[in-house]
């Protein structure tokens, strides 16, 4: 099945993504309301491998990272936006969500194929390849560790 | 060379003698804040994942708050959790006293010049305290407690200089909400904001708070206050009133040092002008909707609710209570109270703030995050309209997606309540107006 993009708009905040009233169930209940208020029915439409493409500030204000991980449990491969805040930028890092800044073109069509090479910071699309803005490396290789307690076992690991 | 406050505090933390705007430094932490929602349940699994644990126990400060009283069998779970992980690991643990931020700098435990983090996105709030504090997610809390250190950017500074005296009837959270209107909620570019001039000089330590608080709300990583003699006063009483903690026994620069060089290089500054400030009311559903309160006070509203470490401090209640006087809540309006602290509390016992609150009809909900974080029972139902002197009116946060919340200051919360329509509290402030 072919990865789609998911087109939303400016200030995608935390309470949408991880609604407070679900936050002390598991992640698998706060995941099937991820976005319902901003996209109702996203949960169950979403696929793996799924791009999120939003406008300015995704997830602003809370530092709840269920917000970056109710993404992951849905199998979102990314999210590409003209900005992130601050704390959701990091936590989708230390988790292992890629993240990319870019300057949108406005010919982006919701439900397009497309997929997401995190390694070129490319999107690929039927029509061409958007350059989204590369990673550095020191957040490139949290990532590829699948997130930041991954890349941290290495530091504490025993020496053998 | 000449540098900036936040330069100034992360140069130290990361044990250099000065650092650059823009370079990525890993930094020690004077001290890690994490609470009932975000911590332990949280990163209890990731240290035991790491295989380490605290890398000093006497540097976490754990805040019972966000499931706070327990209405819900999770909740108390939750709380049952975070109060024997507290016990195991022996931190400092203050359980249903009060909203993190407020209770951090009332129990003593923030300092000029300390780098804290803080398991919360208001952890901005230590700011005003002149302390470089903010907010991280579960993950990056883990990797600090479990190394005692973090990696930052430098930030860059956005100076909010505001000079000229505030109106009767206006506050910090007028500032913020017309702040937020005029640079958006991604207008701090996660970059460290600074609040000076005259007008800040003049401000009381807790309407600090709220200005720190709301650096948050403009998307920054921190917002701070150079301390100065308000500052230095505020700590001389909490260390005079409060049980020794570690945070003592940091060795930390002289905090008359601890200021913007006067020709250091800012990212933005921008020159506001407080005396023409009016209060200011924001809009469904962001609090970058802001606008004179004149400009909304058609709005009838059935709720208005006192309430989050953003607008329920001492000075917010005692505010709230010069403008009701001995006046009743209108009908139709449910009026609700839920101080910022359990010490908050008191003080507003203590000279009749909380009476006077009380007997124009508000409900005394517990000393915690409450409706604000929208976490619990209690939560807007779908015919509300709400003024709230909290900090978010995200769609949806407070409760359900339907309801509308209006933010304001605690005053113009209290003046709305007394009319059941969006209400300028200088209406009631006005020489023979006040009945009190």
């Amino acid at each position: 099945m072919t990865s789609r993009l998911f087109l939303l708009g400016d200030n995608i905040d935390t309470d949408q993504l991880a609604p407070g009233q679900y936050m002390k169930g598991g992640i698998e209940e706060l995941a099937r309301h991820c976005l319902e208020i901003a996209r109702p029915g996203f949960a169950a439409e979403v696929s793996r491998g799924d791009i999120l493409v939003a406008g300015r500030n995704f997830g602003a204000g809370s530092s709840r990272e269920q917000a970056a991980e109710a993404l992951l449990h849905l199998g979102v491969a990314g999210v590409v936006a003209q900005s992130f805040a601050g704390i959701f930028y990091r936590n989708a890092i230390n988790l292992g969500l890629p993240v990319f800044t870019a300057v949108l073109p406005d010919d982006l069509v919701d439900g397009e194929p497309a997929t997401l090479d995190i390694e070129l910071a490319q999107l690929k699309r039927s029509t061409g390849t958007l350059t989204l803005d590369p990673l550095p490396d020191n957040i490139l290789a949290i990532l590829h560790d699948g997130g930041l307690i991954a890349h941290l076992k290495h530091r504490f690991a025993p020496t053998a | 060379m000449s540098t900036t406050l936040a330069q100034k505090i992360i140069a130290r933390a990361a044990g250099r003698t000065s650092v650059e705007v823009g370079e990525v430094v890993t930094a020690r932490i004077d001290l890690a804040m994490i609470h009932d929602s975000g911590g332990p349940r949280r990163v209890a699994p990731l240290l035991a994942e790491l295989g380490t644990g605290l890398h000093n126990p006497d540097q976490v400060v754990l805040i019972a708050d966000h499931y706070v009283p327990g209405d819900s069998d999770e909740g108390r779970q939750i709380l049952r959790f975070t109060r024997d992980w507290a016990q195991r690991e022996e931190v400092v643990f203050h359980d249903s006293s009060g909203i993190c931020h407020i209770v951090l700098p009332q129990q003593g435990h923030l300092r000029p010049g300390m780098l804290v983090v803080g398991g919360d996105s208001h952890s901005c709030t230590g700011g005003a305290m002149g302390t470089y504090m903010f907010g991280v997610g579960a993950t990056d809390m883990a990797g600090a407690l479990a190394t005692g250190e973090i990696w930052l950017k430098v930030p860059g500074t956005i100076m909010l200089e505001w000079q000229g005296v505030l109106a009767d009837g206006v506050g910090a959270k007028d500032m913020m909400l017309y702040t937020c209107g005029l640079i958006g909620m991604d207008g701090g570019e996660y970059q460290a904001i600074e609040y000076s001039g005259d007008t800040i000089t003049r401000l009381p330590m807790q309407e600090r708070m709220t200005l720190s608080n709301m650096a948050a709300e403009l998307g920054a990583q921190a917002g701070l206050i150079a301390p100065d003699a308000t500052t230095l006063e505020f700590l001389a009483h909490i260390e005079s009133s409060n049980a020794n903690h570690y945070s003592r026994t940091i060795e930390l620069p002289d905090p008359a040092t601890l200021a913007t060089d006067t020709d250091a290089p800012l990212l933005r500054h921008h020159r506001l002008a407080a005396s023409a400030l009016a209060p200011q009311v924001a809009a469904p559903h962001s609090p970058a909707n802001a606008m004179p309160v004149t400009d909304g006070d058609s709005t009838a509203i059935n709720m208005a609710y006192i309430g989050a470490c953003t607008g329920a401090k001492y000075h917010d209640m005692r505010a709230a209570a010069r403008v009701i006087g001995k006046r009743r809540v209108a009908s139709g309006v449910r009026m609700m109270l839920a101080p910022a602290s359990l010490a908050d509390q008191q003080r507003a016992a203590d000279d009749g703030t909380l009476q006077t609150l009380q007997q124009a009809g508000a409900q005394l909900l517990p000393s915690a995050c409450g409706i604000c974080a929208g976490y619990g029972a209690d939560r807007l139902d779908a015919d509300a309209v709400c003024i709230s002197s909290t900090a978010r009116n995200f769609k949806g946060r407070m409760g359900d997606p339907e309801s509308q919340v209006w933010l304001g200051s605690a005053m113009t919360v209290a003046a709305s309540a007394l009319t059941g329509r969006i209400t300028d509290p200088r209406e009631f402030l006005i020489a023979g107006a006040a009945d009190a």
